[in-house]
């Protein structure tokens, strides 16, 4: 047995992976809008702590899995969701839960940059008011804090007050972390938050997401496979079939990168299929 | 048969054609605006003139038919009347904006819509009938006369709602999905959303409505003539009767002579300039908005 296939076969079983490094638990969960089937299927553990990393062509349903997660797709009222999805002793699918205390617990990083059009000191200010911290010398302290944590106070911090949009894309889209880890979040979902940024940029948030390793459990969809190998300690592979996406192959990223067990997989990593 | 050079010829003729026939066109769009200022301007020359404009403000009373043109209670009813229209009409057509794209859906959203669009389309002289068999008798149930600022300011306000609601409503859709889905993400409640997030976002669009919605009230002139009392008389109250600028004009150009007639032109100038600025104000924001919409 080669250690790939070792750690291949710990991941393959459910049982090896333990209770406190379980965090979310995602099982066979589809996702239709309306009548049609947009992702069918979809098993897959989220280890607390680490990078998990969803590849795939456009189209397979990787954003529409993301935003399940969080309850954002419940907005859609077209959309309607089968399966379970296990996080904290409760069913996100079946249970009736507050999604607003929910989200602030399941943080997310969008695509493009969103940072609400206000100054950079109100885009932080907000979700803390809004989530009940009353004291503004707490507050103060937060912001602090989470600017730092982005790398974004030095650039910052004598500039609090001006419009959040007339940062740079790359500064934006750190703010939106920020705003996304003020709430102290437990996961955070990102939407390839990298793809509608330049190269120098993407590269300043990339370390950033690699910091986050260990203190968050981190879900990336993202396009650029070397990203993906890069950072992630797991990867899911999604594909479409039928119209419909479903994931092909999931485990460690070394092993999936390296050898991975599906033909759709080894055609996709390596650039001849998708 | 043609060949493709004689094509292409025929089509640059044609070209040269339409491009005159519009430019003509659109040069006579514009020169009949000049042509309006230049006539409001001649026709009050010998008043604005020779720092004569002064007395419009200084004078003792309108008493036109003695030489004495003082506007400023005119102005001040004008833009009294204004305001109180505005204010009242800004809340309630904010929030039905807010109805129509956050929580309307279906039938209702469509039904409350079109509306909005009826309310815009009937003609002013049916509100101010309305005002007067209807709402100037309620008034005057308070505090006689009736016809009054108030009067006057309600009804405006119901003429200029559907504007403010309807351009409110375009500037909060216009508000980036992506945006509203990041409060949503950070587990904001609707309202939050909307009072913090969409309506700042859409603030510009919101009052670039408003200003043209502005622009329409301080020109009206028929629902101002039937409802608001006519007496020329600075407002000491919201019962007070007055007399717009715009209705001044209305009741006294057809015996007007001479300065007098001079002083009615000075007041059309005067109302003709406040709502250019209004306008430009109001597409000028809007452009604002755009650009913000875009980031």
């Amino acid at each position: 047995m080669t250690v790939a296939e070792v750690i291949d076969s710990v991941i393959d079983n459910d049982v090896a992976i333990s209770p406190t490094s379980l965090h979310m638990d995602i099982r066979d969960l589809s996702i239709y809008y309306g009548e049609k089937l947009a992702v069918g299927g979809i098993s897959l553990p989220l280890r607390r702590g680490k990078i998990t990393a969803l590849i795939g062509p456009s189209g397979c349903g990787k954003t529409s899995f993301l935003t399940t997660l969080n309850q954002l797709s419940s907005l859609n009222s077209d959309v309607r969701v089968d399966g379970d999805i296990f996080f904290d002793g409760e069913n996100l699918v079946k249970d009736s839960i507050d999604f607003l205390t929910l989200r602030r617990r399941i943080g997310m990083i969008f695509q493009k940059p969103n940072p609400f059009p206000l100054s950079i000191f109100r885009n932080l200010d907000l979700p803390l008011k809004e989530h009940g911290v009353k004291s503004r010398a707490l507050r103060q302290e937060k912001i602090e804090k989470a600017l730092q944590d982005v790398g974004l106070w030095e650039e910052v911090k004598t500039r609090l007050n001006t419009p959040a949009l007339a940062l740079s894309g790359g500064q934006q889209q750190r703010l939106c972390i920020a705003r996304a880890l003020i709430l102290e979040p437990e996961i955070l979902l990102m939407d390839e938050p990298c793809s509608a940024l330049d190269p120098i940029s993407s590269g300043v948030v990339e370390d950033l997401i690699m910091r986050l390793r260990e203190d968050y459990t981190v879900v990336i969809v993202t396009h650029n496979l070397a990203q993906a190998k890069r950072i992630s300690d797991f990867t899911a592979f999604f594909w479409t079939e039928n119209n419909a996406g479903k994931m092909i192959e999931f485990g460690d990223s070394q092993c999936l990168f390296q050898s991975p067990k599906n033909a759709l997989t080894s055609a996709y990593i390596s650039g001849t299929k998708g | 048969m043609l060949s493709k050079a004689s094509y292409t010829q025929l089509g640059s003729k044609l070209d040269v054609v339409v491009s005159v026939v519009l430019s003509v066109l659109s040069f006579l769009c514009a020169a009949l605006l000049c042509l309006i200022l230049w006539f409001l301007i001649s026709e009050s020359w010998t008043l604005i003139a020779s720092g004569q404009w002064q007395r419009f403000f200084l004078d003792e009373g309108w008493y036109p038919l003695e030489g004495l043109y003082a506007m400023t209670p005119m102005i001040v009813a004008s833009l009294a009347l204004t305001l109180g229209a505005v204010l009242i009409a800004l809340p309630i057509g904010l929030a039905c904006a807010i109805y129509l794209e956050f929580y309307a859906r279906g039938l209702p959203k469509k039904a409350f819509r079109s509306l909005l669009n009826l309310l815009a389309g009937i003609p002013s002289v049916v509100f101010g009938l309305w005002g007067l068999t209807e709402l100037v008798p309620l008034i005057a149930a308070i505090k006689a006369p009736g016809t009054s600022v108030l009067a006057g300011a309600i009804v405006l306000s119901l003429m200029i709602l559907p504007t403010v609601a309807l351009t409110s409503a375009a500037a909060l859709s216009g508000v980036n999905r992506n945006t509203l889905a990041g409060a949503h993400a950070l587990g904001f409640t609707q309202k939050t959303m909307i009072i913090a997030v969409a309506i700042p976002s859409a603030r510009s669009g919101i009052i670039s409505g408003v200003l043209l919605s502005t622009a329409r009230a301080i020109g009206e002139t028929m629902v101002v003539l039937m409802v608001a009392g006519n007496v020329v008389q600075m407002p000491d109250s919201l019962f007070a009767p007055v007399r717009a600028l715009t209705s001044n004009i209305a009741l006294e150009m057809a015996y007007a002579l001479g300065d007098h007639r001079a002083s009615l032109y000075a007041s059309g100038l005067l109302l003709t300039l406040i709502v250019w600025l209004l306008a430009y104000l109001a597409s000028y924001l809007n452009e604002k908005s755009r650009v913000f919409a875009r980031v």
